[in-house]
């Protein structure tokens, strides 16, 4: 394949999934000349394979992540186990993502005005809301209005949500008499046929893969902007950004193929969309006498404020079926308690369709078969019940994405260092998520309990707050647009422009902020 | 419970093998035995030189499934036979299946003296586990154990876990890996199995 770099190149974007992919799309659309540079490889052979690679034990990883190419330090107090956080290859980690869905709350831009903690950011909930809807458009989000504290919308979502489960119903005895409230949860998964892809068929495994094509991944708008002119280059990893005499443009963005040959795309404007440990990784690798630290890091915000959400559970057994397993995304959450002062903390509630173990996954690893396993698989399947949570973690100066320059990829560049810890107000919010957790399972009567809490927590695999968006230059990297504060012509689409995180999953205001960057960017070539 | 061709397609179709169902038009009864033992004459391949593997190895599957399916499992062969075929149509699986199927098979002859498919089930089972097949971790190329764990028992284990019927018997009629509609999630027990008989009866 030919992997030289496009002539006459309006835009340059590096990453292909769905921060890259959206941008990409919306400016192939409307005439402009994209080219997308994508680190890792196209995978378009049967998804079925990857399903196999994931259930049985013995076969590589679904997603070829891990190898020399994406080595990295954990440096900090807490390890951060970047490689099973994301994927490289057309579509980004969506290839492997869950696909809940969901809207920040009016609080989350507001924290600083509103509680003294964090940052605010330079854009209101009322400014995202016809990107958020967009965004939902974009992905197929099955959803339902049902959620008494979700921040106002005004129009349905594209898709009926998916009904309650089973298991949610048992949840709901026991929450409707602690008097906690639950309700459907976005999903960027087809529960009918929408955009050429199939509705969901049950196959159990979203997360890494779905293998019906159900689960919305960033191929689909990678797709699409191919399909309206843009080339998109995989297997192209961009190791440098070059920059103008004056240092007020980027010039080219360098990149070297499979083959070793290395490339100069040279383009008017450029957009990062390496996800929120690349984008950092790239700024850093493009210092030059003019930009000693990096480049667009005057304010040396750059790679600081690194933040993810911190999962906190707990689950045990019932003496009735519970039906877990079945589908592999969950159909009911709790928004409840996201807005509470204390902990500040932004912190929602999962229940878990996928509790316990898979017996087939359960068999492939037994050490026994026959009647012996059937025993052991009739004892570990069928009464589970979990809840999940997610908790906010409030940006600080001494998390941050920095380079390792001891230790070098396979192309010879220092790998990204992530020096990461959870603070005790993290904790806090952590043990709070578990004592609500309590009361339902302790309503519910469940036995054999087993907690994650603030000793046992880990992160969501949700990269924020690298480049943190702001008004003011010396303090942040980009401004409202998402334009770098220091360079006309770098846009940065991504979690790591978010100053603060919230509790929700991110990826939907990625798609609703990468929507507004594409509107932003295109009125620029104009 | 009894296992069906149908079971094996569901499981294969959740694999993404397609052809299926040319592949069991194909599956006739074979005509002769890749390892010669009982005079076939065809040549190498049990069913007239398309992806079939010999009926040696299918037998040898055949055998190992009774040990490993739990023993309420009836009509693995038919089960067995159809799920092999199909899975035999994948390149990259079919040598290496049918060379650990047929080192069982070696094994079997140089330790009992008689072909793995003619043991006693339990003496099977007990082969299996002399050969340290259950510890193994399962590795495509790895020791000879690892590659009975991989290409064998597993494929037999995914094959009747991953299938509707299999799942059933543990309580999941749509398991991890088998597309069974997103329906199955809502109900608070099994629903009826699907039957193929033109009846399609329920006892409820
Ligand atoms: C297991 C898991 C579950 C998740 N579940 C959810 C969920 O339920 N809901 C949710 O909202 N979010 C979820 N996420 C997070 C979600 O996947 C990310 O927020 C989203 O994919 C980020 O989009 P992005 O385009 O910014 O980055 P990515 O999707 O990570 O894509 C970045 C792309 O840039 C490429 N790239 C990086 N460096 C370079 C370079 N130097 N040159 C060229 N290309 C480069 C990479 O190869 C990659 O393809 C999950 C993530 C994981 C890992
Ligand atoms: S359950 Fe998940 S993996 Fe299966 S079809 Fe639905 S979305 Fe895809």
């Amino acid at each position: 394949m030919d992997r030289t770099p496009v002539a006459d190149a309006d835009v340059c974007i590096v990453g292909a999934g769905p921060a890259g992919g959206l941008v990409a799309h919306r400016l192939a659309e409307s005439g402009a000349t994209v080219v997308v540079l994508e680190a890792g490889p196209r995978f378009d052979g049967d998804r079925r394979e990857q399903l196999e690679q994931h259930i049985r034990p013995g076969l590589d990883g679904p997603w070829e992540m891990g190898g020399p190419r994406d080595a990295f330090s954990s440096t900090g107090e807490s390890f951060y186990p970047l490689n099973a956080a994301r994927v490289k290859g057309v579509g980004g980690s969506t290839l492997h993502w869950q696909g809940m869905v969901m809207r920040l709350h009016e609080r989350d831009f507001e924290l600083d005005t509103r509680h003294g903690v964090g940052a605010d950011w330079p854009v209101g909930y009322d400014d995202l809301r016809p990107y958020y809807a967009a965004a939902e458009r974009e992905f197929g989000v099955a959803g339902a209005a049902d959620n008494p504290y979700a921040p106002p919308r005004d129009e349905p979502y594209p898709l009926p949500a998916f009904r309650p489960s089973h298991s949610d119903s048992i949840f709901a005895e026991a929450c409707e008499r602690l008097g906690i409230d639950m309700h459907s949860v976005g999903n960027a998964r087809n529960s009918e046929p929408y955009d050429d892809r199939s509705p969901c068929v049950g196959y159990g495994t979203c997360k890494p893969v779905c293998p019906s094509g159900a689960k919305y991944t960033a191929e689909s708008h990678v797709e699409k902007a191919e399909a309206a002119g843009a080339r998109v280059i995989d297997r192209a990893r961009v190791r440098r950004l070059e920059h103008d005499e004056a240092g007020e443009r980027v010039v080219a963005a360098a990149y070297t193929t499979p083959g070793g040959e290395t490339h100069r795309q040279e383009a008017t404007q450029f957009v990062l969309a390496c996800g929120g440990v690349e984008n950092v990784r790239l700024l850093l690798l493009s210092d030059s006498d003019r930009y000693p630290d990096g480049l667009a890091n005057s304010s040396g915000a750059v790679g600081r404020y690194f933040m993810d959400h911190l999962f906190a559970g707990m689950g045990g057994r019932l003496d009735r079926p519970t039906r877990q397993n079945h589908v592999g995304f969950n159909t009911s959450e709790c928004h409840q308690f996201y807005d509470d002062a204390d902990p500040v903390n932004g912190l929602k509630l999962e229940f878990l369709n996928y509790a316990g173990p898979s017996p087939v996954i359960d068999a492939l690893h037994a050490d026994t078969w026959g009647d012996d396993l059937l025993d052991q698989l009739d004892e570990s399947y069928g009464t589970h019940v979990s809840m999940g949570a997610l908790v906010e973690q409030l940006p600080r100066e001494d998390n941050y994405v920095g380079l390792d320059r001891e230790t070098t990829d396979d192309l010879g560049d220092p790998v990204p260092e992530i020096h990461w810890s959870v603070d005790e107000q993290t904790d806090a919010a952590l043990s709070r998520a578990n004592e609500i957790q309590a009361r339902v399972l302790d309503e519910l009567g469940v036995e054999d309990r087993w907690t994650v809490g603030p000793d046992e927590t880990g992160p969501a695999y949700h990269h924020m707050g690298t480049t943190r968006m702001g008004d003011d230059p010396e303090s942040s990297v980009v401004d409202a647009e998402c334009r770098a504060h220091d360079l006309d012509n770098l846009w940065i689409s991504g979690s790591s422009v978010f100053p603060t995180g919230g509790a929700m999953n991110p990826t939907l205001t990625i798609a609703a902020l990468s929507l507004r960057l594409a509107e932003s960017l295109r009125a620029e070539l104009e | 419970m009894r296992l069906t061709r149908r079971d094996a397609l569901a499981v294969l179709a959740g694999l993404g093998v397609t052809g299926g169902a040319v592949s069991l038009t194909q599956f006739d009864p074979p005509t002769a035995d890749s390892t010669g033992n009982e005079g076939g004459s065809t040549g190498e391949d049990g069913a007239g030189g398309d992806d079939t593997p010999p009926t040696a190895v299918r037998d040898t599957m055949v055998a190992a499934a009774e040990a490993v399916y739990p023993s309420a499992a009836e009509g693995v062969s038919e089960f067995v036979e159809a799920y092999v075929v199909g899975r035999a149509r994948d390149d990259s699986r079919r040598a290496a299946m049918v060379d650990a199927a047929t080192e069982l098979d070696d094994v079997a002859r140089d330790w009992e003296g008689a072909a793995f498919a003619d043991l006693p089930a339990a003496d099977r089972d007990r082969l299996l586990r002399e050969l340290g097949v259950d510890a193994a971790d399962p590795i495509p190329d790895g020791t000879l154990s690892e590659r009975l764990r991989f290409h064998v028992v597993n494929e037999l284990l995914y094959a009747f876990y991953a299938s509707p019927t299999g799942g059933r018997l543990v309580g999941i009629e749509n398991p991890i890996g088998h597309p069974g509609g997103a329906e199955s999630y809502r109900r608070a027990t099994m629903d009826e199995p699907e039957t193929t008989d033109s009846g399609g009866e329920t006892d409820g």
